[in-house]
């Protein structure tokens, strides 16, 4: 393992994980609910439920970002190295895997990891070893 | 009111993503690329949230009610079961393909990248099918 120092960024890594605890903090004390993104996404997906309002407004904020961002700074890059094909491949594992397993790197990543749920903790176990596992198989073994 | 504090936290979960990096699956990918040239930084994107929330979210359960009246709807499951495994595992492999997961594929969808859209369009999709086999099973 090499280490690629020109890449890494520690402080706006750390001053944004600290917006996202902020954000999951806030919503769980004010509003009472997780902010796991698959979750809310997952539960507006259904026919019924409650508390749809205030989910698709969490969601809403979200979207918006990026715009309230680009009033002030210019938009960080957004680079994608995959195909189209790759990209329908991992929504629909995204999509799939989320809701079977309950929840994403906000729901218990982030969340769950914070609360040292068990159920979160081997979640996130499990998918950051997939992770992992796949970039290495994608990367190292296929493009050998 | 709830609903403004809803969209102020995902605003704030947006703003923090884009800071943070996470919403360029380029570096995610570094970040997942163990055996490349490794950038750390998610690792630190981690440690911030969960520094920052660990408290609060550690309170929240103890609270009869939020602070704005509604009732606590936070997750008390705390078994473990083959779908968690294997639901996070298939989360992992798509995670790995592309960089990008639920909260940042959200926000960037709307920075006119193509890619994104067609991420999330399959990420409903995914959804959605989980929805219907569950909706089978559930008969």
């Amino acid at each position: 393992m090499s280490i690629g120092w020109a890449a890494f960024t520690p402080w706006s890594a750390l001053a944004g994980g600290a917006l996202i605890g902020l954000a999951a903090a806030l919503f769980a004390l004010v509003n009472g609910r997780v902010a796991g993104i698959s979750g809310l996404l997952g539960s507006l997906l259904q026919p019924q439920g409650e508390g749809r309002d205030e989910k698709m407004a969490l969601l809403l904020g979200l979207l918006l970002a990026p715009l309230l961002w680009a009033t002030f700074a210019a938009l960080p890059p957004v680079h994608f190295g995959t195909g189209s094909l790759g990209l329908i491949a991992a929504g629909l594992l995204v999509g799939i895997g989320t809701r079977y397993g309950s929840g994403c790197t906000s729901g218990h990543g982030v969340c769950g990891v914070s609360r040292l749920s068990p159920r979160s903790l081997v979640a996130t176990l499990c998918f950051m070893a997939a992770g992992f596992a796949t970039v290495f198989v994608l990367r190292h073994l296929l493009r050998g | 009111m709830a609903r403004l504090s809803a969209f102020a936290c995902g605003v704030l979960f947006g703003l923090g993503l884009l800071l943070a990096g996470m919403a360029d699956p380029a570096k995610v990918l570094a970040f997942l690329d163990l055996a490349g040239d490794w950038d750390p930084s998610l690792a630190l994107v981690m440690a911030g949230a969960v520094g920052v929330a660990a408290l609060p979210l550690n309170l929240a359960p103890r609270r009869a009610r939020a602070l704005l009246g509604g009732a606590m709807q936070l997750p008390t499951r705390r078994d473990l079961d083959a779908r968690l495994i294997t639901g996070n595992l298939l989360f992992g492999v798509g995670w790995g393909i592309a960089g990008i997961c639920p909260g940042p594929a959200l926000a960037i969808l709307l920075t006119g990248h193509w890619q994104a859209a067609l991420f999330v369009a399959a990420m409903l999709a995914g959804m959605l099918i989980f929805t219907a086999l569950e909706g089978r099973r559930g008969r």
